[in-house]
């Protein structure tokens, strides 16, 4: 992972670690802490919202299932670098990766707290216990693995800290592979996530089970991937108080905005095809919901439409903002408010459900401001 | 940089077309039930809604009492549950003055698991903890391989696993037939304890035929039903009139069949059963998984273009290291 087109090398960014904005995400993380204490103690019930008909709540849709599309800035700009050799978002890379390890890690760790018998997670990896056919098993074992090529990709950061030059370099010969094994598992693990709905059939409002989920889940994974980047490049450069780098983010937006529009084809035609374009009339929730969805995919292609609007760091911020919470919405309808198992279930997610998850979200971004600081990750500037 | 992008290109095609070859087209059909499959037949005419099975069952699987009056005195399940693997619903209409009638009557519907012959769950599980035995067809648990996802709870098309929300160690709870007792010379304790035979237990291709033979009996009539193991003739008949049945035997093609199948007066829909079709959710998600990862193959080719495009462009990386 060394530099290209001249860019300056990354170097740590220094400065204080405790500051007011890391002390209040410290307490939000033990906060969450408290709470799962008292869920091992007593049961997923003492602390969650969660039952019979909403089975998986906001631990699983939230913390994994968009916790990681969230993370897939990692995934996004390696595949636009090393697999279309797009050498001048190489700056992105290592801030990119960085975001994604922290959001994957924890996303793999939130499965244990939500996990009833955590103690048997292994079984899964297990010959003999392992269930292929499980969507499930392609899920938990590609996040895993994933995970793991994405330590080892980011590592460099850690030999160049402690001057381990023979190791990088030993590192440096195989990081092809390990770079197209960190491209293609989120490609099969992204579209896995959209999969794990297809066996729950009919309780799947027809607005959104389709065998393309899939492809759908693929899709706007990677669009994500790019809205993150270009939100994460904004907060850190207000942040740390350093210069936006527009040209690359422009350009990158304008990926982004084609990603989004073969997305939006797909998912129209989808729906015609299957018929479902009535249901996107009916005077219900699942209706309104699918409207504010579709609203959100839309509106990056409206507000990015002229190309002056992609050198306007606040349009893209807004841009990229829209696509996330379109991104998250895709996933709250298909897991949540399209899913109906019968009459008198209801779920919305209690307050140590909600600290939980925030808990998570505390964790990442005092992870990164420790990292940025302490770690060769932000190129360093003129 | 072109040359780097043609030979991307020339990769992406050449995985493309193995990808294309690789992958398996043919759909995985619903699976079937072993020829010595059993079950039961739950005949919503004949059940008087005593409940008897709900505390034979409670007994035969050790399974706590669960309260729904403020007492707290007796055993009153609303639902199956993590404490409870079988209930007899209630359904009434309007003033619910007669039996087995859709308008202002009423009726009672069984709910515990339907032993599918292709179960969502066991396609589901991701550790095998789920099962189908291969002889008897039951649709098993076992909990010291589960590590309680829960994938089981959602995928279910009947709402039948149940999980322990109140324990620090829980589990998931289903009706899995009295196995337990099978082993022993005995069979579904809520049918051997059903008064009037409504809950019969037996093979399952015997069970079929005994609900045809009820489908063509005249309206009105007195006949005789077998109670308890169909097969055993453990226990005397019982004597009723034949109902008005709904002219469909309720899991005779749901999702690829199921080993507990059901007769009712009352549209099946009315009492809770869903209307399902007749291809199975597992061989739906199943056909498009192993689409995309049958033998590994397409992943493994993608890999290989990944690989070939990563070491081009890493090593140019490199050069221009230096």
């Amino acid at each position: 992972m060394s530099t290209t087109h001249n860019h300056p090398a990354p170097a740590p960014l220094g400065g204080q670690l405790v500051t007011p904005a890391t002390l209040i995400l410290a307490a939000l993380v033990v906060i969450a802490l408290g709470i799962l204490a008292v869920r091992f103690l007593f049961g997923l019930g003492a602390v969650t919202n969660i039952n019979d008909g909403y089975t998986w709540g906001i631990w699983v849709v939230y913390d994994v299932v968009i916790g990681s599309a969230f993370a897939c800035g990692g995934y996004s700009v390696a595949l636009l670098v090393y697999i279309f050799n797009k050498g001048e978002y190489h700056p992105m890379v290592r801030p990119a990766l960085l975001a994604s390890l922290f959001g994957y890690t924890l996303a793999g760790a939130g499965v244990i707290f939500d996990l009833g018998r955590y103690w048997n997670f292994w079984h899964i990896f297990w010959p003999g216990y392992a269930q292929v056919n499980s969507v499930m098993f392609e899920v938990a074992v590609c996040i895993t693995a994933y995970i793991i090529v994405m330590w080892i990709e980011f590592s460099p950061a850690f030999l160049e800290k402690f001057g381990l030059k023979d190791a990088k370099k030993k590192l440096s010969r195989v990081l092809f592979f390990i770079i197209a094994l960190g491209t293609l598992l989120p490609s099969m693990h992204q579209s896995s996530l959209g999969s794990l709905l297809v066996v729950f059939g009919y309780q799947i409002h027809p607005l959104w089970q389709t065998v393309l989920l899939p492809l759908l889940y693929l899709m706007t994974a990677l669009a994500i991937g790019f809205a993150i980047v270009i939100f994460e490049a904004c907060l850190s450069s207000s942040g740390f108080k350093r210069p936006l780098e527009m040209h690359l983010l422009g350009k990158l937006s304008n990926v982004m905005t084609w990603m989004l529009a073969a997305y939006l084809a797909v998912r129209v035609a989808d729906l015609v095809v299957r018929g479902a374009v009535p249901s996107m009339f009916q005077p219900n929730v699942e209706a309104l919901m699918f409207w504010i969805e579709m609203a959100l995919f839309v509106a990056p292609l409206v507000i990015l439409a002229r190309p002056e609007a992609r050198r306007n760091p606040a349009k893209l911020f807004v841009a990229a903002v829209c696509l996330m919470l379109a991104g998250f919405l895709l996933r709250i309808n298909s897991f949540l408010v399209g899913y109906e198992t019968g009459p008198g279930w209801h779920y919305f997610p209690s307050v140590s459900e909600i600290m939980v998850s925030i808990g998570m979200i505390a964790l990442e971004i005092l992870g990164y401001i420790v990292l940025v600081r302490y770690l060769p990750i932000m190129p360093k500037e003129a | 940089m072109s040359i780097n992008r043609r030979n991307f290109l020339k990769g992406a095609l050449a995985g493309g077309t193995l990808l294309a070859a690789g992958a398996p087209v043919e759909a995985r059909p619903n699976k079937t039930m072993p020829p010595d499959a059993v079950g039961l037949l739950y005949d919503s005419t004949l059940c008087i809604g005593c409940k008897a099975c709900v505390a034979a069952c409670k007994e035969a699987n050790d399974m706590p009492p669960e309260f729904s009056t403020t007492e707290q005195l007796w055993d009153t399940p609303l639902d199956i549950s993590g404490k409870t693997l079988n209930v007899i619903k209630m359904y009434k209409d309007g003033t619910g003055e007669t039996k087995d009638v859709e308008k202002d009557g009423f009726a009672f519907m069984k709910v515990s698991c339907l032993h599918c012959a292709d179960p969502s769950c066991v396609s589901a599980c991701p550790v095998s903890a789920m099962t189908k035995d291969p002889v008897t067809g039951i649709v098993g648990y076992d909990k010291s391989i589960c590590i309680g996802c829960r994938y089981c709870v959602a995928a279910c098309p009947f709402g039948v696993p149940r999980f322990q929300y109140d324990r620090a160690l829980p589990q998931i709870s289903k009706c899995q037939l009295c196995r337990h007792r099978i082993a022993d010379g005995k069979y579904s304790a809520c049918a051997e304890v059903c008064p009037t035979g409504a809950t019969l237990f037996g093979k399952v291709t015997d069970l079929q035929a005994e609900a045809k033979r009820r489908l063509a009996l005249k309206p009105g009539e007195e006949s005789q039903f077998p109670r308890g193991n169909l097969n055993t003739h453990d226990q005397s008949p019982h004597t009723a009139k034949v109902a008005h049945y709904i002219p469909e035997v309720y899991g005779e093609k749901e999702v690829g069949g199921t080993q507990v199948i059901k007769l009712s007066a009352v549209p099946f829909d009315q009492l809770g059963m869903p209307k399902l079709p007749e291809r199975s959710y597992a061989s739906v998600s199943e056909t498009m998984q192993h689409t995309l990862y049958g033998g590994l193959l397409a992943p493994l080719a993608f890999l290989g273009v990944l690989t070939y495009v990563a070491k081009r462009n890493v090593k140019d990386d490199e050069n221009d290291d230096k």
